[in-house]
């Protein structure tokens, strides 16, 4: 149904800049969606609300924020003691960013879970990575500009990373330092990018979402829509869900924000950067844990056995494999053999789903020890498991499986009077809103 | 839907259970302590406050500053204005240069941050065998156990060291302070300090008292922001349940 108003003003934008009818159609009653999504299609409405609030109160925080290595610190502190409603600001856009993380790789999981990668969606699955590597590179260098201990010292860490690269990796250190050390320099910059790199996931979360309307969602069931019946218009069903889990999103938040605001922080982080001074531990956020852990995992250099030459160094490999965890998923969609999407109906993915998910856990909980005794080993083990699902299972299990029969359609249960999902026939399908 | 609530929780659990992980491992276990300021109703109590700033004052404030605390913000601990300026004129502030164009000491007045009692860092190391006492600003946020772990390091930490073990003169054996060897001589001793309001002055009192201190010191918002987020979590509550209330109605005839 086209979008109509009665109002005056509306009818006289409309006419002249459809934007009314465009948002209708993006996310309004002229939106049709599959029927039967869960609340895990929650978690990406989710993520736009994370976004939109690290934008506001980064936006508040940037105007009293110095980006000097001599006031950083002092200037975080002021806006956490002098400033009406500083800490409340600070709270939000410190845990905001753990919160954003937790949806994003929730939202993520719901992915693998359904097969909402898999063709047609391919692109949109791959926009979201991107989203997810402009994340962690804006999350990273907003945890440098407090200046505290870990800031100063995660940023010597993970800038070192590419010294690694063969040859021209030295210089690229010093290029991305502005100088021969984290400094000055490097805190400047890392804020106009930290500045810069939202506004930049914002244009790329519009292409995912342009993306996404092309076929529109995928859904637990994992078959395509077959026609209007199987659908419901996004406003209002869609639109009050999104509200009400926004609304516990909110408490959980609030939970955290106010009582628990240091929680998911660090202590040396309340320790002003001491460039003499190296912490016992240095370790990341808890949500670079498990690609951290996959860092270190490589111990060993890799060469060609029994001639002692070294084709990559262990540092390198470290580096290579960190990155390659995420970059194999912008491959998975070509990996994964199987053409049945949700796990529901994969009786073998379904458990090896929960394998992985056990095993990112356990990569979390290894990067936050120290690299040594029982901890190596079993790093090690956990990252070969990582990339064996991606490289290995996935591509066997579409292959060895028998997927459970499909339903026709995803009203078909329900017209027959029983089944897992169902939406009533009473439903008010997409032809009558 | 059960089964994705349950589902939630578990993910939710799984979220705080890996940044819980976050944490070091191999930190010394501290005694548990409760505070007048833990949990959803916590709260400062003025008296222990005013006491903790009157150990902090007489004993630690001879080796450590208070960087980020002005002495106007103790009328957060209930001092009026003239007690704050006295409390305040205590102290010795640098200011200047003055018309001559030299620097000169002044008394402190409100404004003023709480000064470091030395000069420069490497003062502050020759008159402490080589160590720095750290600023204590924001000593109870950057340590694992903050205020307990402080309470504990300057209470109950200073024993006697185990038979074996040799401290380097200069040096304090001390429990709680990794590596144990600690260039703080035990700061507290029964009656160091003699309390306004008549509190018996024990070492554990004291360290209680100054660890509070130190908990407002490094968070002086801590009140308000429990009182706000009782306010704020029960609107989100209410408002979470009408849309609850909302979301099933709008989708009556949708069954699911
Ligand atoms: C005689 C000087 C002196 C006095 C008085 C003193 N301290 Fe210290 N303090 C030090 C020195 C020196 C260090 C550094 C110790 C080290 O690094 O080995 C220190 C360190 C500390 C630390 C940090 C320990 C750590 O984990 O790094 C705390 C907390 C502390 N003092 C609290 C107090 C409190 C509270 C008082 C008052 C009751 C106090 N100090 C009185 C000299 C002093
Ligand atoms: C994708 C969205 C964003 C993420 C994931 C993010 C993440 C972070 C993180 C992890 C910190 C460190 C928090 C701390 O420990 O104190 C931080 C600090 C900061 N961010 Fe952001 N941020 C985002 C958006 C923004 C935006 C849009 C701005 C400004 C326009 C901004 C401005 C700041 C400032 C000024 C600080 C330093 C103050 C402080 O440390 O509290 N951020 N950010």
């Amino acid at each position: 149904m086209a979008f109509q108003t009665k109002n005056p003003v509306i009818r006289w934008i409309e006419y002249r800049m459809p934007i009314f009818s465009f948002i209708d159609h993006s996310v309004g009653s002229g939106y049709p969606t599959p029927k039967n999504l869960n609340y895990w299609w929650n978690f990406g409405s989710l993520a736009g609300v994370a976004l939109m609030i690290m934008i506001a109160t980064g936006v508040l925080l940037a105007m009293q924020y110095t980006p000097h290595v001599d006031y950083a610190f002092r200037s975080v502190e002021r806006i956490m003691r002098d400033v009406n409603y500083g800490w409340l600001i600070r709270y939000i856009h410190m845990n905001g960013a753990s919160f954003f993380f937790i949806v994003v790789y929730i939202h993520i999981f719901r992915g693998l879970y359904y097969g909402s990668y898999k063709a047609p969606r391919e692109l949109l699955w791959m926009l979201g990575l991107v989203i997810l590597l402009l994340m962690m590179a804006t999350a990273f260098m907003g945890y440098v500009l407090p200046w505290g201990q870990m800031s100063f010292w995660g940023a010597t860490v993970i800038t070192n990373l590419f010294s690694a690269i063969p040859v021209i990796g030295d210089s690229i250190v010093t290029w991305l330092w502005g100088g021969f050390s984290v400094a000055n320099p490097t805190l400047n910059r890392f804020f106009a990018l930290h500045y810069l790199l939202p506004f930049v996931i914002l244009g790329v979360v519009v292409l995912h979402i342009w993306a996404l309307h092309r076929f529109g969602s995928n859904n637990p069931l994992g078959i395509d829509v077959k026609g209007p019946q199987d659908t419901i218009p996004f406003a209002p069903y869609y639109t009050v869900k999104d509200y009400f889990g926004i609304g516990v999103f909110l408490i959980a938040f609030a939970v955290v924000i106010f009582y628990l605001p240091n929680y998911m922080g660090h202590t040396d982080n309340y320790i002003e950067a001491n460039p003499l001074q190296t912490p016992p531990h240095i370790v990341p956020e808890w949500y670079f844990l498990p690609f951290y852990a996959m860092l270190r995992a490589i111990t060993f250099n890799i060469g060609i056995p029994f001639t002692g030459v070294v084709l990559i160094e262990a540092k390198l490999g470290g580096v290579i494999t960190m990155f390659g965890s995420i970059l194999i998923l912008f491959l998975l969609p070509w990996l994964d053999t199987s053409p049945v999407r949700s796990a529901k109906f994969r009786p073998l993915y379904k458990w090896f789903f929960w394998v992985l998910v056990a095993d990112v856990v356990m990569l979390d909980y290894v990067g936050s020890q120290p690299p040594e005794g029982i901890w190596v080993p079993i790093g090690q083990v956990c990252t070969a498991y990582y990339f064996i699902h991606f490289l290995i299972l996935m591509p066997l299990l579409g292959k060895l499986e028998r997927p459970k029969p499909l339903p026709v359609s995803i009203s078909e249960p329900v017209l027959k009077g029983s089944g897992p999902v169902g939406a009533a026939a009473t439903a008010q399908p997409m032809e009558k809103a | 839907m059960r089964k994705t609530v349950l589902s939630l929780a578990v993910a939710a659990v799984l979220a705080l259970g890996a940044a819980d992980s976050a944490r070091a491992a191999g930190e010394i276990k501290l005694p548990p302590k409760d505070w007048s300021f833990d949990g959803v109703f916590g709260t400062f109590d003025p008296a222990a406050l005013q006491r903790g700033l009157q150990v902090f004052k007489n004993v630690c404030s001879a080796c450590h500053g208070l960087d980020f605390v002005a002495f106007r913000n103790l009328a957060a601990l209930g001092y009026d204005d003239d007690q704050i300026k006295k409390i305040a004129a205590d102290f010795q502030v640098q200011d200047g240069p003055n018309d001559q164009g030299e620097m000169f000491m002044r008394p402190a007045v409100p404004s003023d941050r709480w000064p470091s009692p030395f000069a420069n860092e490497q003062a502050a190391r020759v008159a402490n065998g080589g160590a720095l006492p750290p600023d204590l600003s924001l000593m109870a946020k950057a340590r694992a156990g903050g205020p307990t772990y402080i309470y504990n390091l300057i209470g109950e930490g200073f024993v006697e060291p185990p038979a074996g073990v040799e401290v380097t003169p200069g040096k304090y054996y001390n429990k709680y302070f990794p590596g144990h060897m600690i260039s703080m001589p035990p700061p507290l001793s029964e009656g160091v300090v003699e309390y306004a309001d008549g509190t018996k002055a024990t070492v554990p009192q004291m360290a209680e008292d100054v660890s509070t201190f130190l908990m407002w010191a490094a968070e002086p918002n801590l009140i308000a922001r429990k009182r706000m987020g009782i306010k704020v979590i029960l609107f989100l509550i209410v408002l979470t349940g009408l849309l609850y209330a909302v979301k099933r109605r709008v989708w009556s005839d949708v069954a699911h």
